[in-house]
């Protein structure tokens, strides 16, 4: 039995899907190689190629290899301190969005479904907005991430409970809670900052945050964000199974094996980590948890074993491009990173929109 | 050969009683129909027989032992349910789907296995839609993504086969292919449960039929026990007429009742 097992090695992949994967990740790949290259070596200031060869040798060799007499101390604080942590940041803060919105679309059986448009997102805004003014971000940094994700998660619980009626979420009710949710959430969270604002400067940078960009984000940020974005792709990766058939219903799910509710707390968990992490380091970035699983859907289908780390992989070159077109399109001033993304997946939303409602009334 | 068994069962929503008290027990490779009007019971039954939902009051057994004890997984080996609601919007491949149905054999990261291939394709060739393999769900017609619903339920290798109204969305070409099916698996040894309105359909096919009324178990038996004229006048509340057929089994012709 094992002998023939090995002699014909068998996956759930038919040839022809698996012909499919290997030319999307043969165009993603160097994609992803490319926004990260181009991320880093264009900004407003212009710094040559071999200007940033060396300073990367230099930050990433043992000292004794190279010379630092080559480096300018400016080069180096651009290149390393100002874009390399930047595009980093922009990587897993698209990721973790792409990502949670796939989630979101399994849990909620809708591809509407996005973690900024239906509520987490503000969750996550109040979260870093208690950190703040209450000063626990000032004594440790790792409230703000913590309290995003909490933030998240309670959004969550409030969206589920108000629109899912027998595991069924019909999507009038899920955007109308969604709105109802971001505009309670974000007024507490402008409520708490109008009521606290103590220092001009913290409250001016407070509401840039609240904006979503990704400027002046330092290698702090990175580990506030990386490790748990990593994490919620991890623990998503464990449940493609279970988000498989949820996405057929919940009774099914249930017939089939799955411990629906136990993998839906889990579920649930893992959008609040992702999207608070995103959140906490780059405020409210809309549409890409919405635009780019849907992309990814239309060339690999539906199952979430191929569309999740599809998914994070061009959520992340997606939104390291749309930094760069945010920062370089009209300089010196810098575009809202929230403008460019809500430009391309905005039409995209109302379209998915039309088509359901065209849809529900056939 | 197994046997699922209500005992006193009785499901309770809002305060009020809407399923029993109601006893029975079903097995050893019949075919059974659950019969009766709109709201009388049939897939609240065939939800508890699943194991889907939780009796109030009373248990629901396995070869006598009650089903809320087993883990969600050895369940889901043993009966499988098809559900009334065949559309999918999302566009999974057929042989997804029917891979979807491995779920409790396999580990969370277990690849495929020889088993899980062999049953994935007899199911697929007992169904007939070997041939949908490649295609999307969503572009299939109501019968064929009926056979894959069911091919998908075979893929688990189960002893018991539970189908919630499963020609109800289908033309009497279609109705008919789908119940001879359901005939051919509990001739290979599967106990198939049907719940149904269409009593009229299913009587040729089914070896047992158990009535409901108000979500209680009124008759049981064959049809010539259970679908007397008197019977279907007090439960469906309209006026039935029995016409002989070539099959030797009586159809049933329906009249508004006079008031």
């Amino acid at each position: 039995m094992s002998a023939i097992a090995q002699s014909n090695p068998l996956t759930n992949l038919s040839s022809r899907s698996r012909l499919r994967l290997s030319i999307f990740y043969g165009f993603l790949l160097p994609i992803v190689f490319v926004s990260l290259l181009a991320g880093v070596g264009i900004g407003s200031t212009h710094i040559s190629w071999s200007t940033i060869l060396r300073v990367a040798e230099f930050k990433i060799f043992p000292q004794a290899w190279t010379s630092s007499a080559h480096v300018t101390k400016a080069d180096e604080v651009i290149v390393w301190l100002i874009r390399v942590p930047r595009v980093i940041v922009a990587f897993f803060v698209g990721a973790g969005l792409a990502a949670a919105g796939v989630l979101l679309q399994a849990l909620f059986r809708n591809p509407l479904a996005e973690p900024t448009l239906i509520g987490p997102g503000e969750g996550a805004v109040l979260g870093g907005v208690i950190s703040f003014v209450t000063g626990w971000s000032a004594t440790s940094v790792l409230s703000l991430p913590l309290m995003a994700m909490l933030g998240a998660l309670l959004a969550l619980l409030i969206v589920y409970a108000m629109a899912t009626r027998g595991g069924v979420t019909p999507v009038a009710t899920l955007l109308l809670a969604g709105v109802a949710t971001s505009a309670l959430l974000g007024a507490l969270a402008s409520l708490l900052l109008s009521v606290n604002i103590v220092n001009w400067q913290i409250a001016q940078e407070i509401v840039f945050w609240m904006m979503g960009g990704l400027d002046a984000r330092t290698w702090t940020h990175v580990w506030l964000c990386a490790p748990f974005v990593l994490l919620g792709i991890v623990a998503s990766l464990l449940q493609t199974r279970d988000l498989d058939l949820l996405q057929l219903g919940e009774e099914t799910a249930a017939s089939f094996g799955v411990d629906v509710e136990s993998s839906k707390r889990l579920l649930t968990l893992t959008a609040a980590i992702l999207t608070g992490a995103a959140v906490a380091v780059a405020g409210l970035i809309g549409f890409v948890g919405l635009l780019v699983p849907h992309a990814v859907r239309l060339i690999l289908g539906p199952s979430n074993r191929t569309l999740l780390p599809a998914s994070a992989l061009t959520g992340g070159a997606f939104l390291v491009l749309c930094d760069l077109l945010a920062r370089t399109i009209h300089p010196p001033t810098e575009i809202r990173l929230g403008i460019v993304t809500a430009l391309c997946g905005g039409p995209l939303f109302i379209y998915l929109l039309l088509r359901q409602y065209r849809g529900g009334a056939n | 050969m197994s046997v699922l068994e209500a005992r006193n069962a009785s499901v309770r929503r809002g305060g009020r009683t809407i399923f029993g008290p109601a006893s029975v027990c079903i097995g050893a490779g019949e075919m059974t129909a659950l019969i009766g009007p709109n709201g009388s019971g049939k897939s609240t039954l065939l939800r508890l027989l699943a194991g889907l939902w939780r009796p109030d009051d009373g248990e629901m057994l396995i070869d006598g032992k009650a089903t809320h004890g087993l883990p969600r997984k050895e369940m889901a080996r043993r009966v499988a349910f098809v559900p009334q609601e065949t559309q999918i919007d999302f566009a999974f491949t057929v042989a997804e789907i029917l891979a979807m149905g491995r779920y409790a054999h396999r580990g969370r990261f277990s690849p495929q296995s020889q088993a899980d291939h062999h049953a994935i394709n007899s199911a697929a060739a007992d169904c007939d839609i070997s041939h949908l393999m490649d295609r999307a769900i969503n572009t299939l017609s109501g019968g064929e993504r009926q056979r894959v619903l069911i091919a998908r339920s075979l893929v688990v290798e189960p002893e018991f086969i539970l189908l919630d109204e499963p020609t109800a969305n289908l033309d009497i070409h279609h109705a008919l292919d789908v119940l001879h099916l359901c005939e051919s698996l509990s001739r290979k040894g599967k106990t198939v449960i049907v719940a149904t309105h269409d009593f009229n359909l299913v009587t040729r096919y089914v070896t047992r039929l158990i009535l409901l009324q108000g979500g209680l178990l009124i008759a049981e038996g064959t049809q010539e026990d259970v679908l007397g004229p008197h019977t279907i006048q007090d439960v469906f509340h309209v006026e039935a007429e029995m016409i002989p057929t070539k099959t030797g089994q009586p159809v049933y012709v329906f009249h508004q009742r006079v008031q």
